[in-house]
C-alpha cells in the first residue's frame, strides 16, 4: 500500500493522520501538496496520528520532523498518537543535539580588492615556503656530502634504479617516436629540394641538443615527479612525515635526498639515451621510408654530432633531473592532509615541473648562446 | 526464534598460500549485536572483507538473508543484491573527502532511489541529526574532528535504512566518553530501526556492554575457538585464550 498522509482541521486543531507503506524507495507521491496544505497553518495544536501506518522508514521520520520544525517555526504544538514503537524514540534522538549554527565563510561575497590581497600574500607565502624548502633541500644535500645525512642506501638505490632502468621502456618508446616524427616532418620540407640526405643532420643535431633532454624531461616529470608528490603526499596524510620528524629525522634527509640524487644522477644518463633513440626513430624514417643506405646516414649523423651539442643536452637534462625532483618532492611535502590533496599534489608537480622546465631551457638557451656554445 | 540473517559454513580465507583462517562457521541472527572478536592478526577485518562481499573466500558458503552470497550458487548479481541491505562504518569513516557531509550521506541515496531533492535533503537532515551532526551538513571531513567523521560516517552507513550495519573498530582512536556515547548511539540505532549489527572491536567495555552474540578467532590455529554472548564468555571461559582476552590478561 503506498505511503499516505491527510491533513484534517478544524478551528484550532489539525490531524495529520499517516497511512500506508512509508519506505525510501517508494515516498509520499503528494508530498509538495501535503506541505504546502500544513504551511498554510491557521490552527495552535496538531496531532500526528499513526493509526493506519503499515511498514515504516526513516522516510517517515524524515517527512514527520520536516512537519514538526514547522511547528516550531510557528509556535505550534505538537502531540504524536498510535506512532509504532522506534517512531517517538528516533524523533526525540533526532531532535536531542540542537542544530549548531554554524557559519561557513562566504567566499564569493568577499570584494575583488580583497580577493586580489589574498591572492597576493598567498603568492608570497608559496613564494616563502618554496624558498624554504629549497634552503633546506641544499642544506640537506650539503649534509650528504659531508656524510651526516641519515638516509638508507637501499634507498637511494632504489630510487635510483627507479629513475634510470624502469624508465628505459617508456624513454625508448616516446623518444624513438619522436625521432620518428622530427625526421618524418623534416623529410617533406627537404625532399623538395632533393636534400633528403640532411635528414640524418636535422635528427641529430635537434635530437642531442634539446629535444632529447626535454622528451626525456617531460616523461620523468610525468612519471617520476608525479610518483614522487603522490609518495611524499601519502606519506604526510598517514603522518609519517610526522613520524619521522618527531623522531629527530630529517625528511630531508630521509625523502628528499635519496630522490634528488637519484634524478639528478639519472636523468644525463636518460638523456643521452634518448638521444640515441631519437636517432635511431630518425634513422628508421630515412632507411626504410627516404630509401637512404644505412652507412650514408650514419656517416651524416655521425657528422653532424658534435660535443658541444651533447654537452648541452646534457646540462638541460642534469638541470631538469634537479627541477623534477624538486617540484615533486615540494609538491608531496607541503600536501594536505586528505586524498584529494594528494591528487592536487600529483598534478602540481607535473605542472610545475613542465613550466620550470621551459623556464630552465629558456635561460639555458640564452646562457650558451651568450658563452657561444 | 530468531530467524538467521547471515549464515556462514565452512569458510577459509587466504590471501594467496598465506591462509588466514579456515573452516570458520557461524551464524548471525536477526537482531543480533553479533562481535567479532580476537587477537590482532587473527583476521577479523579479514573476516569482515568477506562478509561485505570485498574478498573472494577460497572455500565456503555464506548465505545473506537467505541469498546465496559466497560459495555455491552465489553470483555477483546475488552480492549486490545482499549489499544493498547492508551499511558499512570504516575504522577511519572514510568518507569521501571532496565531498560535504551532507553530500556524503546523499550520494547512496541519490545512487539508490527515485527519491526528489527535497526528500533527499530531509532525509540527509534526519540521518545527520539521528547521530548528533545538525548543523554540519556544508563541512567537509577535513573541518572535522575524528569522532564527527565517525559519526557522519555512520549516518551515510544509516542512509538507505540497511537492515545490517557492519562496524570496523567503531570506538578505535575515540576517548573513552565519546566511545560510550557511540555504542549508547548504535544500540539506540539498532533498537528503534531494528537494524541487526556485526562488529569487529577490541573495545573491552564496548563488547561486553553490546554484545548479545560473538565468536572468537584463534591467531594460532587460524579457527573460531569460542562462540556466544561476549559476558557470558567471560563468566565461563571456554578456552584460556578467551580468558586471557576478556580479562586483559589479568589473573
Amino acid at each position: 500500500m503506498k505511503a499516505k498522509a491527510y491533513l484534517s482541521r478544524n478551528e484550532s486543531e489539525a490531524i495529520v493522520a499517516f497511512g500506508g507503506d512509508w519506505s525510501v524507495e517508494c515516498p509520499l507521491d503528494d508530498r509538495d501538496g501535503v506541505l504546502t496544505d500544513f504551511e498554510s497553518g491557521g490552527f495552535q495544536t496538531v496531532v500526528f496520528s499513526g493509526k493506519s501506518l503499515g511498514k515504516w522508514d526513516s522516510a517517515l521520520i524524515a517527512f514527520l520532523l520536516r512537519l514538526i520544525q514547522e511547528c516550531a517555526k510557528r509556535g505550534i504544538s505538537y502531540t504524536l498518537t498510535d506512532m509504532p514503537d522506534g517512531v517517538e524514540p528516533l524523533v526525540k534522538l533526532a531532535l536531542t543535539v540542537p542544530p549548531r549554527v554554524v557559519r561557513k565563510d562566504a567566499e564569493h561575497a568577499k570584494p575583488m580588492l580583497d580577493l586580489l590581497g589574498e591572492a597576493g600574500i598567498a603568492a608570497w607565502n608559496a613564494s616563502c615556503k618554496a624558498g624554504c624548502f629549497m634552503r633546506k633541500a641544499y642544506r640537506s644535500f650539503a649534509r650528504f656530502v659531508a656524510g651526516k645525512a641519515v638516509l638508507r642506501k637501499s634507498d637511494l638505490l632504489w630510487e635510483i634504479q627507479e629513475a634510470g632502468v624502469s624508465a628505459l621502456p617508456i624513454v625508448s618508446l616516446i623518444c624513438f617516436m619522436v625521432g620518428l616524427i622530427v625526421a618524418f616532418v623534416g623529410s617533406i620540407q627537404l625532399k623538395l629540394f632533393g636534400a633528403q640526405i640532411y635528414v640524418a643532420s636535422l635528427v641529430a643535431i635537434a635530437v642531442t641538443r634539446v629535444m632529447g633532454a626535454i622528451m626525456a624531461g617531460v616523461i620523468m616529470a610525468g612519471r617520476t615527479g608525479a610518483s614522487y608528490a603522490a609518495t611524499i603526499g601519502s606519506m604526510q596524510v598517514n603522518e609519517e612525515v610526522d613520524a619521522l620528524e618527531t623522531m629527530g629525522i630529517s625528511p630531508f634527509d630521509f625523502l628528499i635526498t635519496p630522490r634528488l640524487l637519484a634524478l639528478s644522477l639519472m636523468m644525463p644518463i636518460l638523456t643521452v639515451y634518448a638521444d640515441l633513440m631519437g636517432i635511431l626513430g630518425g634513422a628508421f624514417v630515412g632507411i626504410v621510408m627516404l630509401g637512404l643506405s644505412p652507412e650514408e646516414y650514419a656517416r651524416m649523423t655521425l657528422n653532424a654530432l658534435v660535443s658541444k651539442n651533447i654537452i648541452v643536452g646534457i646540462v638541460h637534462g642534469t638541470v631538469f633531473g634537479v627541477i623534477i625532483a624538486l617540484c615533486g618532492c615540494y609538491q608531496g611535502l607541503v600536501c594536505g592532509r586528505n586524498a584529494s590533496a594528494v591528487g592536487r599534489a600529483t598534478t602540481s608537480a607535473v605542472v610545475y615541473s613542465i613550466v620550470w622546465m621551459t623556464v630552465a631551457t629558456a635561460v639555458l638557451t640564452f646562457i650558451f648562446n651568450l658563452i657561444g656554445v | 526464534m530468531t530467524a538467521p540473517f547471515l549464515t556462514v559454513s565452512d569458510l577459509t580465507v587466504a590471501y594467496g598460500d598465506n591462509v588466514i583462517m579456515k573452516d570458520v562457521s557461524f551464524t548471525v541472527n536477526r537482531g543480533d549485536v553479533f562481535i567479532i572478536m580476537g587477537a590482532s592478526g587473527c583476521g577479523k577485518s579479514t573476516l569482515l572483507s568477506v562478509l561485505t562481499g570485498l574478498k573472494e573466500p577460497v572455500k565456503g558458503d555464506v548465505l545473506f538473508d537467505g541469498l546465496p552470497f559466497w560459495g555455491e550458487n552465489s553470483s555477483d548479481a546475488n552480492r549486490k543484491t545482499a549489499m544493498r541491505k547492508a551499511g558499512i562504518l570504516y575504522q577511519s569513516g572514510a568518507l569521501w573527502t571532496s565531498m560535504t557531509l551532507a553530500e556524503n550521506v546523499a550520494l547512496p541515496l541519490t545512487q539508490y532511489t527515485a527519491l526528489t531533492p527535497a526528500e533527499i535533503q530531509d532525509l540527509v537532515a534526519l540521518k545527520l541529526d539521528l547521530v548528533g551532526l545538525a548543523g554540519f551538513q556544508d563541512f567537509y571531513p577535513s573541518e572535522i574532528s575524528g569522532g564527527m567523521k565517525k559519526r557522519a560516517g555512520l549516518a551515510r552507513a544509516l542512509a538507505l535504512d540497511p537492515q545490517i550495519v557492519f562496524f570496523d573498530e567503531p570506538s578505535a582512536g575515540l576517548d573513552p566518553i565519546s566511545s560510550k556515547n557511540l555504542d549508547d548511539l548504535i544500540l539506540q540505532i539498532k533498537e528503534n530501526l531494528n537494524t541487526t549489527i556485526v562488529m569487529v572491536t577490541h573495545e573491552l567495555p564496548s563488547l561486553l556492554s553490546v554484545g548479545t552474540n560473538s565468536i572468537y578467532l584463534d591467531v594460532d590455529t587460524k579457527t573460531l575457538i569460542a562462540q556466544g554472548k561476549p559476558a557470558d564468555l567471560l563468566k565461563n571461559p571456554p578456552n584460556p585464550k578467551v580468558q586471557h582476552f576478556l580479562t586483559r590478561g589479568e589473573k
